[in-house]
């Protein structure tokens, strides 16, 4: 690449000198393994560090809706429960005894004993009613005050907004009505509706425990050092681009105790640059490698690469509002004329699954091969379109946030649909996600447009109502297509207050089916993420969040 | 010439408004929607954008956001990130990590580039003045990430001679990094005073000199080499500035917490707060180190003098 110089060479004589010499001094990051890899206990009281982004909200759950600082928060908190490795159902390993209602609607939850903050003060029901009143009232601006919406008088706390979005009347209450402290163990919450999945949601981030220290001043100590109630603690607030380090909270009272000394979250802007510090033995964890190097990790890193199912769903919606979409025909046509395995191969090399559901495979109640649409097949698809009056000579309009990485595939998509269905396309690939998204909820889009949800938790709802519900059209939600199905919309009331979690899943599959057969958008892809460690750590497992749990990592003694 | 500094000094003021201002300008002309972009896929209730806009002004018109933003300022309050961050506290500790850097690389630059010139500017067509010739140009035109990525991965990965990234292992950490932001500086100064020097060996003081009977180190030293790099020394004093804004795609590559990334990445988001309070303070960098180069030049050559 570059002819060396005898000042280059110099240079790298100086350097290596300078690095026997700072050999000598250690490291602090006791990054240093011997190379043992796996067995044994591990060495209990030795660190390790991991790759995350840098977060872009402070360090506190309710303004926590991001999987960089997801995951820090994540071992810093323990919720009221958590989920199960194998099928992501609910586990009362948190700090919930029981989550129990007779009618779905009127909830008690009651806490178990024993757990205290990482300052020492207990964990009460107050702590988490407060924490969640906090969260939802609109003044105090917190990204995940949505969650809360279902709990009756949750509209009390959010400020009166005209059309433009001007705040007209402030809030009229400070908490919800529809919680309350029974007891320093009880606290009960009323819905506004019955929601039969409603434990299923409360492992979320949104619904962590906040400590009264925070509560009294929560502005201060966003910026401070944040106190939990998790595996981990932290001794010194997140230093801006540079991380976290975690120790382990000794008086933890769940059962995942952490299994490591800590753990020191370092912040990079580029992933590569993770990518090169892991193979140099100078970070230990890198939890979504870059696509390029996905062919060379597996050699590389040989039995300390790893694959995870994300719950991360990619598709590309249609713009219900355009007439052009209107035929469902139209809609089931380009779907079918996508090959969406061959795309896979091609610009992710293999490593995202065809999407052949609404819902992820990690939720309980996906089904393999429900969506029929999504089976490639160029023939019945151009044989359908044929059925239609769909205008072939006017290009498609293809739309995705520009510098994101989408325009690979999307173009890709393109390709296939003229290939297959004989119609041109353009990209509209021009815009930031800052313009992208408020185009999308104004109905500005004029052609398919990709979109992506990744679960807040494990429940077929999650996708199915945030999605296409009527309810969850924008500016209160998701639902960028403006799909509206009163069929749909009553299966997933049914589903909400179906007597069991069992009879939920059944009706929620049948209000998917509404939705595979009007397929308002096409499904894409399901994301798998592909992880590499060092020698140093071993008992990695990522979750359907894409999250690590950090407190079951070990370091080989 | 205390005066001159004093009016030089006093001249920033309307510099450092103006400036801040058209940058807020510029963000505040940036299209899109910064609340929005922050909720991502996710709902965000219309009382929760309109507490977050009312939080950092974004709804007043730009003068009334400058006006707000000036106070702030004038009370010693820089404002914050959209995540509550005092943009006091980023300054505070991402400037000495620039800071370092760039002391870095103004070191190679000058150590490196300046013998390598000199070097090849004495030895007029020999191999080394041909090799200084080639590196320099393979240096100009290789793009630092290019350059960056492929050292990373033989110095720090393969080799393991340098830390990969991060600045952990102090001083030693930005060593390379240090390096590979010289680069492009480093070739240019290594030209500039090769031409600069070779150009003064021909002028007639020097034959002169010569011919009273100094020796050639002496000619070298005492008077060419001072007089030549007047040039190189006004290119060093705007790098400095340059570099201490500029050094984004460096700091990206070997993940340096800097003030190049900040606002690279307060830019995506539409900070204004940060990106106004980042760059107003690099323009007032600027400046100064043009300033300390000016002073330079009088005790480089006598003959300038300032009033």
């Amino acid at each position: 690449m570059r002819v060396p110089t005898r000042t280059t060479r110099a240079m790298a004589i100086a350097m290596a000198g300078v690095f026997a010499l700072s050999a000598c001094g250690g490291s602090d990051d006791g990054g240093s393994g011997d190379g043992a890899t796996g067995g044994g206990a591990g060495n209990p009281d030795a660190t390790w560090s991991m790759y995350i982004g840098q977060p872009e909200n402070p360090l506190v759950p309710g303004n926590t809706s991001e999987t960089e600082g997801g995951q820090v928060v994540d071992s810093l908190w323990t919720g009221l429960v958590q989920y199960s490795r194998e099928d992501t159902s609910v586990e009362y390993t948190g700090v919930a005894e029981s989550i129990e209602s007779d009618d779905q609607q009127n909830w008690t939850i009651t806490l178990k004993d024993g757990w205290t903050f990482h300052d020492g003060t207990p964990v009460t029901a107050s702590s988490f009613v407060d924490a969640w009143n906090y969260t939802a009232l609109s003044d105090n601006a917190q990204q995940n005050s949505y969650f809360f919406s279902n709990i009756e008088g949750y509209d009390a706390l959010q400020a009166e907004t005209d059309d433009e979005g001007n705040v007209v009347a402030p809030p009229t209450a400070t908490e919800m009505s529809g919680l309350e402290v029974v007891d320093d163990q009880t606290f009960t919450v009323a819905l506004t509706s019955p929601f039969t999945q409603y434990p299923l949601t409360l492992g979320y981030t949104a619904f962590y425990p906040m400590s009264q220290a925070f509560l009294d001043d929560p502005e201060a100590m966003a910026t401070d050092t944040p106190i939990g109630n998790g595996p981990f603690m932290a001794e010194a607030p997140l230093s801006d681009g540079q991380g976290i380090d975690l120790v382990r909270f000794d008086d933890y009272a769940g059962e995942d105790a952490a299994q490591s000394g800590g753990v020191s979250y370092r912040i990079y802007t580029d992933v590569n640059t993770a990518y090169n510090d892991v193979q140099g033995g100078n970070l230990d964890l890198v939890d979504s490698i870059p696509p390029d190097a996905i062919a060379s990790a597996q050699d590389v890193f040989g039995d300390r690469y790893l694959e995870s199912p994300s719950s991360s769903f990619q598709y590309l919606g249609y713009p219900l509002y355009d007439p052009r979409f209107q035929d469902v025909r139209v809609r089931q046509a380009m779907s079918m004329a996508i090959d969406r395995q061959a795309i896979s191969d091609a610009i992710f090399q293999g490593s995202r699954t065809p999407a052949d559901d609404f819902v992820s495979p990690v939720v309980n109640g996906y089904r393999e091969g429900a969506c029929e649409y999504c089976q490639y097949d160029p023939e019945a698809a151009k044989a359908l379109l044929a059925e239609t009056d769909f205008d072939t000579s006017q290009p498609i309009e293809l739309w995705f946030n520009n510098g994101a990485g989408h325009d690979a595939w999307v173009q890709a998509v393109g390709n296939q649909l003229r290939d297959n269905l004989g119609v041109d396309y353009t990209l509209r690939g021009d815009l930031d996600f800052s313009q992208y998204l408020p185009l999308g909820d104004d109905q500005g889009f004029t052609g398919p447009f990709r979109s992506g949800w990744v679960m807040d938790y494990p429940s077929m709802q999650n996708y199915l109502e945030s999605l296409f519900s009527t309810g969850a059209q924008p500016p209160a939600g998701s639902n960028n297509t403006f799909y509206s199905n009163p069929d749909f919309d009553a299966l997933l009331q049914e589903a909400n207050s179906a007597p069991t979690d069992d009879e939920a899943v059944e009706l929620y599959q049948q209000a998917d089916d509404v939705l595979l057969e009007d397929m308002p958008a096409i499904p894409m892809f399901f994301s798998v993420v592909q992880s590499v460690w060092s020698e140093n750590i071993s008992d990695v497992y990522v979750d359907p969040f894409t999250r690590v749990d950090a407190a079951a990592v070990t370091v080989n003694s | 010439m205390g005066r001159y500094v004093a009016r030089r000094l006093l001249l920033t003021i309307p510099v450092l408004i103006g400036a801040s201002f058209l940058i807020f300008a510029m963000v505040y002309a940036l299209p899109g929607d910064p609340i929005r972009a922050l909720a991502g896929d996710r709902p965000l209730p219309a009382a929760v954008q309109a507490a977050l806009r009312a939080e950092y002004n974004l709804d007043d018109p730009l003068l009334v956001q400058y006006g707000k933003y000036v106070l702030g300022l004038v009370q010693g309050d820089f404002g914050t990130d959209f995540s509550g961050r005092p943009v006091l506290q980023t300054i505070s500790e991402r400037l000495p990590v620039t800071a370092t850097l760039t002391g870095v690389a103004i070191v190679f630059e000058i150590i490196i580039g300046i013998a390598a010139g000199v070097l090849a500017g004495l030895r007029r067509g020999s191999f080394f003045d041909n090799l200084v010739l080639v590196t320099t140009t393979l240096l100009v035109s290789i793009p630092v990430l290019v350059l960056g990525f492929v050292s990373q991965y033989v110095f720090g990965v393969r080799l393991g001679v340098v830390p990969v990234a991060g600045i952990s292992e102090g001083l030693y950490s930005y060593l390379l990094p240090g390096l590979i932001l010289a680069a492009i500086s480093l070739a240019y100064v290594a030209r500039l005073t090769r031409t600069s020097l070779a150009d003064s060996l021909r002028a007639d003081y020097v034959r002169t000199a010569r011919a009273k009977g100094l020796d050639r180190r002496t000619v070298v030293v005492r008077h060419t080499l001072r007089n030549s790099l007047i040039p190189v020394v006004t290119f060093i004093g705007a790098d400095i500035g340059s570099l201490l804004g500029g050094a984004i795609i460096t700091e990206s590559v070997f993940n340096i917490p800097g003030l190049g990334r900040a606002v690279f990445e307060s830019v995506q988001r539409q900070e204004g707060a940060v990106v106004v309070g980042v760059i107003t303070l690099l323009v007032f960098f600027f400046i100064f180190f043009n300033l300390v180069v000016d002073v330079l030049y009088a005790v480089l050559d006598p003959r300038i003098r300032y009033e």
